[in-house]
């Protein structure tokens, strides 16, 4: 065991890169859950966006339009969930549950002739001067765009959400549809919306996942990220800035472990694997006790009688 | 336009016909995605669901249809009573593994010893671990208010792992020069989950799922628990007042489908799987949560949906090796299932209505 291989500068700088699929991930399940929508096919959005986002950049070889191509097949897929949902009327557990296995089977299918290809390079934005600050430089200054896109998203997020009349809409769906329905607005609509985007903001969760985090394209590999996100958002306790706090602390737990993995540690490496599931049930357990931030309608379903 | 009226009751009629039409949909969308993928349709769905029953080899895979249906009956049976009740277990992969592990364990704690005892003892701790599996999430949701669906599920992952390190560690077969995996229960007798019948695919574990069947039948119809479950979920608010007491339910429901797909996995592991492998579990747990849907989380439309998915497993395999149709396809077909029974569900509960536009 050699616990000094571990560079804490690195440590630091790859936990950024960790919790950004589960950041863009979670940002999009806070809006849709706000607007009243417990949208459970995060992990099934995720792995489609993963695909999607792998397959368009190495066809086209920009890892910029991949992105895009995520984000739309992640909006696509929960547009299914959307119908079902907001016109079906169906029950939103099982909708989010088949929304991950057809997912899971689609991304499959559509992944067969991508597997073992290495996607082309997402560039770093090398930020000039600060780049060069010794320790906070390759910290916090050198990772590619869509870290610091995870960031402002954050931002943007908790801004709208607060401050615009955008989000006071979305909000007062979220908390009392019956309510927002007789005071005029469109809840189908607001929601539709909040799902959409919460589908594209899982697209581009996965696609980082496949083509900056591991940067391939294996079956299943998500392996529970979305999970992971749906939970962070609970532990957020609904809240924007939060979400990005619970994000590095995932993102800190798999780096550290694969760091202990790689160090040799003397602990049996599936047990390390299985640490941020077990850190996920510890820290659900610990912030369940205050459900009373969960927003009013989240998981009803919405049916205007006349 | 198309208005939706909500229903005094659910509609009867439509509770029964909505399963097979979803089937229908799925049969006809799936067609279109291989005729996508360059197959013909029509020999792709007969090969499906044609082949394995009435084909050529049909003598072959008849048997096979029990086997497969076996551990997704048990599964989602136990799914069906917490699903009725508005608690979502869908960790059952994790307690399907856990099940077989523990199963496992005893019948290799035991080798080579010749006691009758060891079967049953398999079968007892492949329950105890799945149940003790899902208490896990039962306990912490009585306890503490923690979400049971995210727990159970994240357990799936831990279960994984645990089955990774079992199979290339503990369980590892010590004369199996050094390859992953534990000892073959096939050529260990008293801990083989042997065909009861030959020839017929029937093994301890299809008796179990007939059995289980049976008993949430019985349950839910003539049992004041399982009108409780019913009641829980369909009139919450009447519930309270009827005094029924939600943690002894979660507990209930949680432990008795995690005993259950503990079983499943003890059968699988004891019986045609043979032995404890890195990649033993193939998905049960999450096709038998399709499997409870389909068959309306009803003992017997389980039984009948079960079935159904397992002719799917089959079918899909034959149509895999005869058209090369990918794996991944047959998965996106059992979603697909299920996506199109949740959409066409909208008919028991709500009637179409054609009228013409108002100002609200």
């Amino acid at each position: 065991m050699d616990l000094s291989s571990i560079n804490p500068i690195l440590l630091l700088a790859s936990l950024m890169v960790a919790a950004t699929p589960i950041l863009l991930a979670a940002l999009g399940e806070l809006v849709s859950e706000r607007a009243g929508v417990l949208n459970l096919g995060v992990e099934g959005m995720m792995i489609t966006g993963a695909i999607c986002g792998f397959a368009i950049a190495v066809e086209t070889g920009s890892p910029v339009v991949g992105f895009a191509a995520a984000a739309a097949g992640g909006a696509l897929l929960s547009l299914l969930f959307a119908l079902l949902t907001q016109l079906a009327l169906a029950n939103q557990v099982a909708s989010g549950l088949a929304l991950t296995l057809f997912g899971l089977g689609l991304s499959a299918l559509l992944g067969q002739s991508y597997v073992g290809i290495r996607p082309p390079a997402t560039a770093k934005l090398d930020i000039p001067l600060l780049g060069d600050i010794p320790v906070l430089g390759p910290v916090l200054f050198s990772h590619d765009w869509m870290v610091y896109f995870g960031l402002a998203l954050t931002l943007a997020v908790w801004a709208a959400l607060k401050y615009s009349r955008a989000g006071l809409i979305l909000r007062a769906v979220g908390e009392n549809h019956d309510a927002a329905h007789a005071l005029g607005y469109n809840v189908v609509g607001v929601r539709i919306l909040a799902i959409l985007f919460g589908g594209a903001c899982a697209g581009l969760g996965g696609a980082y996942l496949s083509l900056v985090r591991v940067p391939q394209w294996t079956e299943g590999m998500t392996a529970g990220a979305g999970w992971i996100a749906l939970a962070l958002v609970v532990f957020a306790s609904w809240k924007a800035g939060r979400v990005l706090l619970g994000a590095y602390l995932f993102g800190g737990v798999t780096v550290l472990q694969l760091n202990l993995q790689a160090a040799g540690v003397d602990i049996p490496v599936e047990y390390l694997s299985m640490s941020p599931y077990l850190i996920t049930i510890l820290v659900l357990v610990i912030l369940s006790a205050d459900r009373s931030r969960a927003p009013g309608s989240l998981g009803r379903i919405f049916h205007a009688s006349r | 336009m198309l208005r939706l009226d909500r229903r005094p009751q659910p509609s009867r009629l439509w509770t029964l016909l909505t399963p097979p039409l979803a089937v229908l949909v799925t049969m006809i969308v799936g067609g279109a995605l291989f005729a996508a993928l360059g197959k013909d349709p029509v020999v792709a769905i007969e090969t499906i669901f044609w082949e394995p029953l009435f084909g050529e080899f049909a003598f072959y895979y008849r048997p096979q249809l029990l086997v497969k249906a076996a551990p997704l009956i048990l599964i989602a049976i136990g799914l069906s009573l917490g699903f009725r009740a508005g608690i979502w277990n869908i960790g059952a992969e994790g307690q399907y593994i856990i099940g077989a592990l523990c199963g496992a364990g005893v019948a290799l704690a035991a080798y080579p010893s010749e006691s009758w005892l060891i079967f049953p003892g398999m079968v007892l701790a492949g329950a105890l671990g799945g149940w003790a599996w899902a208490m896990i999430p039962a306990v912490l949701k009585v306890r503490f208010g923690t979400n049971e669906i995210l727990v159970s599920l994240m357990l799936v992952y831990v279960a994984e792992q645990l089955l990774a390190s079992m199979a290339l560690g503990p369980m590892r077969n010590p004369e199996g020069m050094g390859f992953p995996g534990s000892r073959n229960l096939q050529q260990y007798a008293p801990a083989h989950n042997a065909e009861l019948i030959a020839g017929t695919g029937m093994h301890w574990g299809v008796a179990a799922a007939l059995i289980a069947v049976i008993f949430s039948y019985v349950l839910l119809n003539r049992h004041i628990l399982g009108y409780h479950i019913r009641l829980t979920g369909e009139a919450p608010r009447a519930a309270r007042f009827a005094g029924v007491r939600p943690g002894r339910l979660i507990l209930f429901c949680l432990g008795a489908s995690g005993a259950l797909a503990g079983l499943a996995g003890m059968f699988e592991v004891a019986g045609p799987a043979g032995q404890v492998t890195i990649d033993f579990n193939v998905g049960y747990g999450f096709t038998a949560i399709i499997v409870a849907f389909l068959g309306r989380l009803h003992p017997v439309g389980i039984l009948l949906a079960g079935l159904l998915l397992a002719l799917t497993y089959i079918g899909g395999e034959l149509a895999q090796s005869n058209m090369q149709l990918p794996a991944a396809a047959v998965q996106l077909f059992q979603g697909m299932l299920l996506f199109f029974l949740l959409a066409v569900d909208v008919l028991v509960h709500f009637r179409l209505r054609w009228r013409r536009a108002e100002a609200a």
